[in-house]
């Protein structure tokens, strides 16, 4: 039971912590307010394009050229979350467990080196 | 003094409180810190000049004049902002590096909160900064900002895997993922029953030392790998609507995050906060822990900052491939060969 309880502040002491980070960044933010002017003119919010006008809308359509990438890094991220337990384990699994994890690595190699052969890798 | 503070056990909230006190100091610290001695003194000294001169003995109060300046700043946001958005955002980085700072051991009891996953817990942080890039980013609305904050995602993407299989590595060899199980397993190990320097990891995982360095390289958006704030195409990118201290946390966050970074890759692969000549259990470690390990961070972090002042920056395409041709392959065999040998040795 205190082993169950000790874990779980663990956490909640990160989830402080992730709280002081915010309240420190708006502490520090607040702070500025004292010191800080504020005399508004209208050209001091026009999005900054190298020092013309801007021209049409700034969230305009881009190409995302890595999407295929991001579906590698999917599929490789997965692969790393199940290594990681393994990894602690492997003196314990021997020989069996290394057999196994090559068998894994090998597969996902060869997907990589599918996806290379394919010109996956590229910038298209 | 040493067996006063190993006798000092307060109740959860109050080591809480003071726990949050002690980082809420560090982490503006360590930045400071790390933008004096490399961004200002050693960068200027590296490319012959004098760096900054007035502010305080030989300008090492630099820094604390520009925070003071920025804190004079007007807070502007651009029109079309989604103005929320814009304005948590660099809050949610300052999160993200506050949050590691959770998991870095100084000493085996200095240590925020000692999570039994810890090398994991880290790297599944680090990346949430990049949350608050792409919020940045597209809630600017601005060219600029957007393409700096989709090169940003695209970076992570590509160097988020060789960092996480580069620890691997060190896992396999020390059989656990806490981050004091690693620094115990390191000084308490020996190379062929010689345990005279302990049993540092960079001597058998000198490649994922370099595949770790690499990507924490590219995390950090740092030349070579600054494609994402690259001020002579997308003029500093995600950031460069920001103005005042809004831009100051984004900074302050970036090196807060370098420094934390430096401490991991110590703790990794240098033996962390403990000296071998010095049993782990000592009582020492509460005085001398921070001190060991914050050389040892000024060690990781002098190469980072050396990295970064002497290349070019890399194109987009040709840090993709980096990772996905030379890193990830690497580190594949890296494990590869750290799991025979371990398991045959």
């Amino acid at each position: 039971m205190t082993e169950y309880s000790d874990f779980v502040r663990q956490y909640l002491t990160v989830v402080i912590f992730a709280g002081v980070g915010i309240g420190l960044g708006a502490g520090l933010l607040g702070i500025g307010k004292i010191f800080r002017p504020t005399r508004p003119q209208e050209q001091k919010y026009l999005v900054y394009e190298s020092g013309v006008d801007p021209v049409g809308t700034g969230w305009s359509q881009s190409q995302i050229r890595y999407y295929i990438y991001a579906l590698l890094f999917v599929m490789f991220d997965v692969e790393a979350v199940f290594m990681f337990p393994w990894a602690t384990q492997l003196e314990a699994y021997g020989v069996f467990g290394l057999v196994e994890m090559l068998l894994f690595v090998a597969i996902l190699a060869l997907g990589l080196l599918y996806a290379w052969r394919k010109k996956v890798l590229r910038w298209a | 003094m040493t067996l006063l503070l190993a006798s000092f056990a307060p109740p959860y909230w109050l080591s809480t409180l003071i726990k949050v006190l002690v980082i809420s100091a560090v982490v503006p610290t360590t930045a400071l810190i790390l933008g004096m001695v490399f961004l200002f003194k050693i960068m200027s000294w590296m490319q012959s000049r004098l760096g900054p001169q007035e502010a305080g003995p030989r300008g090492t109060l630099q820094l604390l004049a520009d925070g003071v300046k920025f804190l004079q700043k007007e807070d502007i946001a651009p029109d079309g902002a989604d103005l929320w958005v814009f304005k948590v955002a660099p809050l949610v980085v300052l999160m993200s590096t506050l949050v590691l700072y959770v998991a870095l051991p100084a000493s085996m009891h200095l240590v925020v909160a000692d999570l039994d996953v810890g090398v994991f817990f880290v790297l599944a942080v680090a990346s949430l900064s990049v949350i608050g890039v792409l919020m940045a980013g597209w809630s600017s609305a601005s060219k600029y900002s957007l393409m700096g904050a989709l090169r940003a995602a695209g970076q992570l993407i590509a160097y988020e895997l060789p960092m996480v299989l580069a620890v691997i590595g060190v896992v396999i060899q020390a059989g656990t993922m806490s981050l004091n199980g690693i620094v115990l397993a390191q000084n308490n190990g020996s190379i062929f029953g010689w345990s005279g320097i302990g049993f540092p990891y960079i001597l058998t995982q000198f490649l994922g030392f370099f595949i770790f360095i690499a990507a924490v390289q590219a995390e950090l958006t740092q030349p070579p790998f600054d494609m994402p704030v690259a001020e002579s195409e997308i003029v500093s990118g995600y950031q460069v609507e920001y103005t005042g201290f809004r831009f100051l946390i984004f900074f302050l966050a970036e090196f807060a995050t370098a420094f934390v970074f430096a401490g991991i890759a110590a703790v990794l692969f240098l033996g962390g906060w403990a000296v071998p000549w010095l049993p782990t259990a000592s009582d020492w470690y509460y005085v001398l822990g921070p001190i060991v390990l914050f050389a040892k961070v000024m060690i990781v972090s002098f190469i980072i900052f050396w990295v970064r002042f002497t290349y070019p920056r890399f194109r987009e395409d040709q840090l993709q491939s980096l990772a996905w041709k030379v890193l990830i392959p690497l580190a594949l065999v890296n494990i590869v060969v750290t799991a025979v040998l371990k398991v045959v040795l």
